[in-house]
């Protein structure tokens, strides 16, 4: 979230799209309630299903799933062509005014410099002056400026053509666009709510970036009651992002690619240049950064002569991915020895679960640490335990992978922070030990690290140095503490021993370690911040800043220097984070120099542009978002026809990865979760098991009824990768769509049961896509094609 | 603290009227409501820590309350979590889910030992940390030395081993990820997943 929780309750306007807070998110909830009872704020929920969201909501609009863009798209479009936007706020704080290179345009479903399946980039580039600056043209006139390429991109996204796409009505849509723009006056804001409803598809990253550009437009990004925010679905969701996956290091570096030899390549490349003039363009900082991170995961042996271990981290290829969808790929063709698991379940959350199973059983070993024996760790046990369910798993003695299940504490048993959707980090505390011979998980990866580096010690062995260097100082080894390592994630001055205030404090000379340098500030010699239970909120916005500790620096809203305009005069004075009182900001932690004059510096001080992107050249399939069909999809793209999905859209080559037709497979299908459970966890627990005990198939009353289904019937449901059964709901919460003149039906299928638990049912995943974003892999579990029968 | 104390009234309250809170009311011996709340609360010579709902993200704080007299060879015990009043977040609330935390701590199917299933095997065997872990480790060497490229095809230095991935993360502290990170790192993984990214 860039605003928080806590931060909701001061929206005016609040759009729940993509996300069901009510039922997933309950307690965080009552700040939408808190919103609408204080401040009378207008609730809008979007969404293919009537939730209970929707229920309380004074506006329901319901959409066809995977059309959000549409949708996103026709409010930026009635935004500019109603003058519904917050003008000033365009001009200051947004690209807006910058020019684009000549040759920029969209014909056909397609962005300029698309060839042979790919795109070439060129036209997508800010035009630079002599200096390297972007060209700007403050009236937003000049046709080649953003706000003009962005006005005429949108035009066609009109009522009508959102309406014929999404399945709603165009007055519904007009509705929902007039309460949305209400935020567009500069004393009003508007947040969005989002969680997997907008992540589970095919253009995600886009579907968010179009988010973005509403919330620019209404001026709502740095503003309380702003902001773009993900409702995270599990507990440390954002921490475990924070500190590096896929290709990142902790702290959003990005790992480094086989071009680049030397650390001075690598800093070139992730070292952006500031784009204008008033650009704090704090990126620049990269080499403190990294210089950083390598002394503390090298110590001693990290030194200027040898760029502070830099060749000791892996370099991944140019243009591989490695994400998700790649490496299961890879498992299933024969291509990955093993598996190590700490807390996560594939065969249960991994889309396409047959091709999940058939790849763990090409493994050699699989390392499993959890709390309970998962379908993940008991894989080999599918044909016995639901033979009907995995007809084509192998049985467990021609499965010759080896499996290690080991017992890992829980939540209660081990202290250390977690990260909410609010980007708090909060700290637990030991309450009792781990059950039996259960053990701590800082415990399991020490022992299994020092274990592998003993035997390379002993034995030597293929690329002994990476792992031998790798710095591992902790009083006990083998028991290392996370108040420990927290330490070392905040980072400390070589030179004093003293741990850093902050990342202000870094240094690119290797005087500095900071494991983290986002974390930095969260543990410095006044101790561990984010244990902290003070419950002052001195601005009244429900800050709270002395409750745990919010990265970065402590700042609760990003972007906050946005909540004034150029001269440092806030938008609404009733609601200000931050106010400039002639030498410093006073306020929320400024997301800005502390003590620089309004008029110095541009607002966003993250991006070398020195202002928020409504054009975006860094994403992969387009600087703007564009309506693309889902992998799997009912119609035609009423865009564009010849280009239907995503053109980059990722998906795999196996046997096992085919996409279905409308012809076989109708309607649409879409997953969700249910209050009462948590993801496949609460299937172990007594009263979730006992409140929701049997999977259930959400049938629309209209398709039911063509179809002689009740409430009870026995359904099946398939799609191109498998099928399975359940007893049918017959709901009006999914209503009937119109869609390019035809009828859809969606089909909604609860999550949460499989083959293990107090509670047994089928995996959802069993009929979800192997079809992934191109810019960040994430799955399209929601939005895929399937068919439906009647059996019972 | 009297807020913290009347909700826990209120607590018990609700939850001897439920059916679905069999512990609570085991404890309390099956008292009538107006009894409750003159006899002493279970939780009157508990052990308090505050800790975070593993659940979703919206960060609820929660109080656990243990028992045990401290004595040596003697282990504490969780009898009661509830939602901590103090959270700017939930206020002492908590939503179905974190209310039966409880018994996901104390749920029946929680792995105590160490299971191990050999190749083709039917069934898993109980085997110890110290052969797992020698196991383990063992296992990892030999597919590192297998797959581990120290150069790539054009002799640039890449330090880097596809055939081995590593997932989780999602519901383990930041601290726990930052371990898995040096661990990925010093073997030079590139495959590296976490829930928050599907």
């Amino acid at each position: 979230m860039t605003n928080g929780w806590t931060d909701v309750s001061n929206a005016d306007v609040v759009l729940v799209m993509g996300g069901n807070p009510a039922e997933n998110h309950p307690v965080g909830f009552r700040f939408v309630m808190e919103a609408k009872r204080l401040r009378k704020a207008k609730i809008v929920c979007v969404d293919p299903r009537f939730t209970r969201t929707a229920a309380v909501s004074d506006l329901y609009v319901p959409i066809r799933s995977g059309t959000d863009i549409a949708f996103l798209g026709g409010l930026i479009h009635y935004a500019l062509s109603e003058n519904k936007y917050q003008r000033k706020y365009v001009e200051q704080h947004t690209n807006a005014s910058f020019l684009i290179a000549e040759g920029f345009g969209f014909s056909e479903g397609h962005f300029s410099g698309w060839q042979d399946g790919k795109y070439d980039k060129t036209t997508w580039q800010y035009e630079l002056d002599g200096q390297g600056y972007a060209k700007v043209d403050p009236t937003l006139e000049h046709p080649r400026c953003v706000f003009q390429l962005m006005k005429k991109h949108y035009s066609r996204y009109t009522p009508e053509v959102v309406a014929n796409i999404c399945g709603c009505t165009a007055e519904e849509f007009l509705k929902a666009a007039a309460m949305i723009t209400l935020a567009a006056a500069e004393n009003k804001s508007g947040t969005v709510l989002y969680a997997l409803g907008w992540t589970h598809h095919s253009f995600a990253v886009q579907l968010i970036h179009a988010a973005a550009m509403v919330q620019l437009l209404m001026g709502n990004i740095g503003m309380p009651g702003g902001g773009v925010n993900a409702q995270r679905g599990h507990a440390n969701i954002q921490g475990s992002t924070d500190m590096g996956a896929w290709n990142y290091l902790p702290g959003y570096l990005k790992i480094p690619r086989a071009n680049q030899t030397a650390l001075g390549d690598y800093l070139k490349a992730n070292t952006p240049k500031p784009l204008r003039p008033n650009s704090l363009n704090y990126w620049g900082n990269t080499p403190k950064f990294m210089t950083s991170l390598l002394k503390a995961y090298y110590g001693p042996h990290a030194t200027a002569a040898n760029s502070y271990g830099y060749d000791w981290l892996p370099k991944v290829a140019e243009g591989a991915d490695h994400s998700w969808g790649t490496f299961f790929d890879e498992m299933d063709a024969g291509k990955m020895e093993g598996l190590i698991s700490f807390g996560m379940n594939p065969v249960a959350n991994g889309p396409n679960t047959p091709k999940m199973i058939r790849g763990l059983s090409k493994l050699k070993w699989l390392i499993v640490a959890e709390n309970f024996e998962t379908e993940t760790a008991a894989f080999w046990r599918a044909k016995e335990l639901a033979d009907k369910e995995y007809p084509h798993s192998l049985k467990a003695e021609d499965i010759q992978t080896e499996v290690f299940l080991l017992p890992a504490a829980c939540f209660a048993e081990k202290d250390g922070s977690f990260v909410n959707s609010s980007r708090w980090l909060q700290w637990k505390q030991v309450a009792v030990d781990p059950p039996g011979e259960a053990r701590r998980d800082q415990e399991i990866i020490a022992d299994l690290f020092l274990a592998v580096r003993a035997l390379y010690e002993k034995e030597g062995g293929k690329g002994a140095e990476p792992l031998l260097r790798m710095q591992w100082n902790y009083a006990k080894p083998h028991v290392p503490t996370l108040r420990e390592v927290a330490r070392e994630v905040n980072g400390v001055d070589l030179d004093s021993g003293k741990q850093l205030n902050g990342f202000g404090e870094l240094q690119a000379d290797g005087t500095t370690a900071c494991g983290n340098w986002i974390y930095s500030g969260s543990w410095p010699e006044a101790g561990n911040q984010m244990a902290r239970r003070g419950q002052v909120d001195p601005t009244g916005l429900g800050l709270y800043p002395e409750w745990a500790w919010s990265w970065p620096a402590n700042r609760r809203i990003l972007y906050n220097r946005a909540s004034t305009d150029q001269q440092g005069k806030p938008w609404d004075a009733t609601r200000a984070p931050l106010r400039w009182n002639g030498q410093r900001w006073a306020g929320d932690t400024p997301d800005y120099k502390a003590d620089a004059n309004p008029e110095s510096l541009a607002a966003f001080v993250m991006l070398p542009e020195g202002v928020a992107r409504l054009f975006a050249p860094d994403l992969v399939e387009g600087p703007f978002p564009e309506h693309y069909e889902p992998a799997e999809s009912p119609v035609d793209n009423a865009l564009h026809p010849n280009a239907n999905a995503n053109p980059l859209l990722r998906v795999y080559k196996s046997d096992l990865d085919s996409l279905g037709s409308a012809k076989d497979y109708p309607f649409v299908a879409i997953t969700y979760r249910l209050t009462e459970h948590f993801h496949y966890w609460t299937k172990h627990t007594s009263s979730s098991a006992e409140l929701q005990s049997n999977f259930f198939v959400e049938v629309p009353e209209e398709l039911a009824t063509e179809k002689g289904i009740a409430s009870g019937t026995k359904v099946r449901v398939s799609s191109a990768r498998g099928e399975l059964e359940g007893p049918a709901l017959v709901t009006k919460r999914l209503r009937t769509l119109l869609v390019s003149g035809r009828k859809v039906y969606q089909i909604g299928l609860p999550i949460h049961w499989g083959f293990v638990g107090k509670v047994h049912g089928p995996l959802i995943n069993k009929l979800t896509p192997s079809a992934y974003d191109p810019n960040c892999g994430t799955p399209e579990y929601k939005g895929f094609l399937v068919n439906l029968e009647k059996i019972g | 603290m009297k807020s913290k104390q009347s909700s826990r009234r209120e607590f018990i309250q609700r939850s001897t009227k439920g059916a679905a809170a069999g512990g609570v009311a085991a404890a309390t011996g099956n008292a009538a409501v107006g009894e409750s709340a003159i006899k002493p609360l279970k939780t009157a010579h508990t052990h308090q820590s505050t800790s975070i709902c593993p659940y979703c993200a919206v960060g609820c704080s929660v109080v656990v309350h243990s028992l045990g007299d401290r004595a040596q060879n003697v282990k504490p015990a969780i009898v009661h979590i509830e939602g901590d009043p103090e959270s700017p977040i939930n206020r002492g609330t908590l939503c179905p889910k974190g209310a039966s935390l409880e018994e996901f701590v104390q749920s029946d199917r929680r792995l105590t030992t160490v299971q191990y299933r050999a190749p083709g095997s039917r069934e898993w065997r109980r085997i110890t940390w110290a052969e797992a872990v020698e196991k383990m480790a063992r296992r990892i060497k030999d597919s590192r030395d297998r797959g581990f490229e120290a150069t790539d095809a054009q002799g640039r230095t890449v330090n880097r081993l596809r055939n081995i991935a590593m997932i989780g993360g999602c519901t383990d502290t930041n601290e726990i990820n930052y371990l898995l990170g040096k661990f990925r790192f010093g073997l030079g993984l590139v495959s590296y997943e976490n829930q928050s990214r599907l």
